[in-house]
């Protein structure tokens, strides 16, 4: 058993490795492998893993990496995501990957993959179109087919034959993954001194970038440190922070959230490791089917995800009640469509449920936490200070 | 003092037809008549016309409202409430314009819907767009038809066994359900026989762009002639005879070898041919279309003419296979097309009519346009060996139209175009 703080570093070396060494790694240890990318928000891995594949999350370079031909793609009012990626990839970051999916996020990652097959990135390209409709025979039916597609590039390369028994074994692999993370954030919950927020952000996201068998033993082993009494509790409020699902904001904006007087108990940075809420059905006869009725039924409320049946407010209002958090900071990215035409949405809601919130946008590069920092400061004391006053409403573009 | 508009008689045409739609609109309260909102790509027409019901479209509002100079106030309303400075601003005007009394262009207030049917053919902001609505509007029924993305520049079958089954089991019952109307195949087979009439009747007038000089423009004068197929009118003989009759006028000036006509009257000379890629800005039609007729340029093709539509590689409705055909309708939007498949198309249009240039108009706040529109820019620049030329402005938010920095940018474009010219008929 390894100390919980080489745990965390080993995690940080991974989570930020722009080389991606141990996916190449592992794809040069045995002939037949293949290394799939996939862009945020969500991607069902247990169909890469089944088919012999490594899912890699690809999150773009954050502040880590300097634009220089990214920025010859996109106009200045488009955020930095889709330039950071296209700079890693024109930089040769992907060389060892054999294709890239691209979910349905927004138009911009939509297009970008037009984009990566323009310049003849990886050798394939697919755009995964998730289903809104939300119907097993249509859009359950629709998503299977979508999924096949995948499988399909995926077994041309591995020529690993995909069973039902080996999807069973991925979907079960992943459930695991995902109760695991999920016990980190139910430990956080109730004792966020524990493990704060900038460890948990390396601890999940070193699990997009390996095996899921080895994050799972990384995982074993920070669930067991954390269940001892570790850390000292300090003066904090609770939040939730919401928006931040694609574009991530850098360590050091997440760090600068709780020096500032928060811990931050749930979010949706890396949003695509937590999407799926419960476990699928790792016994189906029709696993595929098991997979698309668990992204229908049991995902997250999402940006990305029509919500009209089950609206999005009221979703986040239970997480930010259930977490006992004391209310929400709204982070968009930049020019983030998805994030933020659902500010108002939220806002307003809020408005009238009493639920106190913040708003700011960031984007990945920025590493001027400064105003933030005051603005999260100053929304933590006016929580602790004046806790019977209504909330204070702030909005800040960028 | 600004100079009177000339006005072709097929614009008369269709100002009437729109008048009579908002006049139809202001009156839902006496006839009965069921209101459904939806969008311009992917509208279901020829559907919602079955149902007897009257469309309204979020974003024909708001680009009429910029081109009566009140989208600015709207805007501004919106982001008071929490919309941001840098989203889509047909989503702001239109709720601004909601929250302001919800007043249409022609100064008659609009029904509230009864069904909001969402398309959701090549734009993201259109689902975030409704889910506002919905809120807005809670007794509304919501119907949400998700287009697949032509990611693989293919419509595969079970793309469209899809979307049909969405139009079956899903679309249509609430459809019935809310007009009281029961769904009439025959009814619907006979309307997309005259949308197919209209589709034919499209292509050959923006294929009447291959005559030099031009008869039409293809971008300024293009989006009013897109205007009846898009605003609920096709599927209708008053379509087909719209388009017949627009056809008609345009060949008389192919025979008398006329230009198009502008608000300032007939151009002159024809110097320039262009293919435009993006939507144009309505805060400053004219000033921006000025800027193109002074200089002698005309719009042979443009993308925008394509976002309720894709007509000129030769699909069609077919009303033997009316949902299978609605379906292929929806996913052939311009905006639904990958990008090789944007690159594919105006590249044929360049060579197809012969274009001087391509120049981007590159909208602010449209990331279904924009993103991705540099390295279009670029394929299109070593493809066709055409100059190309890029500039900024927005949909409805007069704020981002600079008319000096456009004015600019165009003036050396034309000035690089004319050198380009000139060393051409040297060489020859």
């Amino acid at each position: 058993m390894k100390k919980l703080s080489e745990l965390i570093n080993e995690c940080k070396e991974l989570a930020f490795d722009l080389s991606y060494t141990r996916a190449k790694q592992w794809k040069e240890e045995k002939p037949g492998r293949a290394i799939v990318g996939y862009m945020p928000i969500y991607f069902p891995r247990e169909i890469a893993h089944a088919a012999g594949a490594l899912p890699v999350a690809i999150f773009g370079g954050g502040d880590r990496k300097q634009i220089i031909k990214g920025d010859a793609y996109y106009q200045s009012y488009i955020c930095h995501i889709p330039r950071s990626i296209i700079e890693l990839a024109l930089d040769g970051h992907f060389k060892s990957f054999d294709g890239f999916v691209f979910p349905s996020i927004c138009d911009v990652i939509r297009n970008l993959s037009g984009i990566f097959r323009q310049l003849n990135i990886g050798s394939f390209i697919k755009y995964l179109d998730f289903p809104q409709n939300f119907s097993k025979d249509i859009g359950g039916v629709f998503y299977k087919q979508e999924m096949e597609h995948i499988i399909h590039y995926l077994t041309s390369i591995t020529k690993k034959e995909v069973t039902a028994e080996a999807l069973n074994h991925s979907i079960d692999l992943y459930n695991k993954n995902r109760e695991m993370i999920d016990f980190i954030y139910k430990i956080r919950q109730d004792f966020p001194w524990r493990l704060n927020m900038e460890d948990v952000y390396y601890i999940v996201r070193a699990g997009t970038v390996i095996p899921v068998e080895e994050h799972n033993k990384l995982l074993e082993q920070v669930c067991y440190h954390i269940k001892e009494n570790i850390g000292t509790p300090q003066d904090k409020v609770k939040v939730v922070v919401s928006g931040a699902f694609c574009e991530q904001p850098a360590v050091g904006l997440i760090k600068a959230i709780e020096e500032a007087g928060c811990y931050v108990v749930d979010d949706d940075y890396q949003l695509g490791s937590r999407m799926i809420i419960g476990n699928i059905d790792a016994q189906s006869s029709d696993p595929l089917m098991a997979l698309s009725m668990g992204f229908i039924k049991q995902s997250q409320y999402s940006s990305s995800i029509y919500d009209v049946s089950n609206p999005k407010e009221y979703r986040l209002a239970k997480i930010v009640k259930d977490r006992g958090a004391d209310g929400v900071i709204f982070a968009s990215a930049s020019f983030c469509d998805p994030s933020l035409l659902d500010a108002p949405i939220f806002q307003n809601a809020f408005n009238k449920m009493g639920i106190r919130y913040i708003a700011f946008q960031y984007s990945e590069n920025i590493n001027q936490y400064k105003v933030i920092k005051e603005q999260v400061g100053a929304f933590s004391d006016s929580i602790k200070l004046w806790e019977d006053e209504p909330a204070t409403v702030q909005v800040t573009n960028k | 003092m600004a100079q009177e508009a000339q006005k072709e008689k097929s614009m008369v045409l269709q100002k009437e037809m729109v008048e009579g739609l908002f006049d139809a609109l202001s009156k839902v309260s006496e006839t009965g008549k069921k209101v459904c909102y939806t969008f311009v790509p992917g509208n279901l027409s020829e559907l919602i016309r079955t149902f007897d019901m009257l469309p309204v479209y979020p974003e024909i509002n708001a680009l009429q409202s910029a081109m009566r100079k009140k989208s600015a106030s709207y805007i501004k309303e919106a982001e008071k409430h929490a919309h941001s400075e840098d989203v889509c601003t047909y989503v702001k005007c239109d709720v601004g314009m909601l929250m302001k009394g919800n007043i249409g262009p022609t100064g008659q207030k609009l029904p509230e819907p009864d069904i909001l049917l969402l398309s959701y053919t090549g734009c993201f902001t259109f689902m975030k767009w409704f889910e506002t609505l919905k809120r807005e509007y809670p007794n509304a029924k919501v119907i949400m038809l998700h287009t697949p993305y032509q990611e693989n520049a293919k419509m595969t079958p079970e793309m469209v066994q899809y979307m049909a089954k969405q139009l079956r089991d899903e679309v249509i019952p609430v459809m019935e359900e809310v007009s009281g109307v029961k769904y009439d195949e025959n009814k619907l087979k006979k309307i997309l026989g005259y949308s197919k009439e209209a589709g034919d009747w499209i292509a050959k007038i923006f294929d009447t762009t291959k005559h030099k000089p031009s008869p039409i423009d293809a971008y300024f004068a293009g989006v009013y002639y897109i205007g009846p197929i898009n605003i609920g009118f096709r599927g209708t003989p008053e379509a087909v005879e719209y388009y017949k009759e627009l056809y008609s006028e345009i060949m008389q000036r192919v025979e008398k070898g006329l230009g198009p006509i502008t608000p300032e009257g007939e151009m002159k000379e024809e110097k320039y041919r262009l293919v435009v890629e993006g939507p144009p800005n309505w805060t400053n039609f004219r000033e921006f279309w000025k800027l193109f007729y002074d200089m002698g340029a005309v719009i042979v093709a443009s993308s925008y003419t394509k976002v309720g539509g894709v007509y000129d590689m030769g699909w069609r409705h077919d009303a033997s296979r009316p949902l299978e055909t609605l379906a292929e309708y929806c996913m052939n939007c311009y905006t639904n097309l990958n990008l090789p498949q944007r690159i594919e198309l105006l590249s044929k249009c360049i060579k197809d009519y012969k274009a001087d240039g391509y120049i981007t108009n590159s909208i602010k706040s449209c990331n279904s346009f924009s993103a991705g529109q540099l390295a279009m820019m670029r394929e299109i620049e070593d493809r066709m060996e055409v100059p190309v030329g890029f500039i900024e402005s927005d949909l409805v938010d007069p704020r981002y139209f600079s008319y000096s920095n456009i004015k600019n940018r165009l003036e050396s474009y034309f000035q690089m175009l004319g050198q380009r010219k000139m060393m051409e008929n040297q060489e020859v």
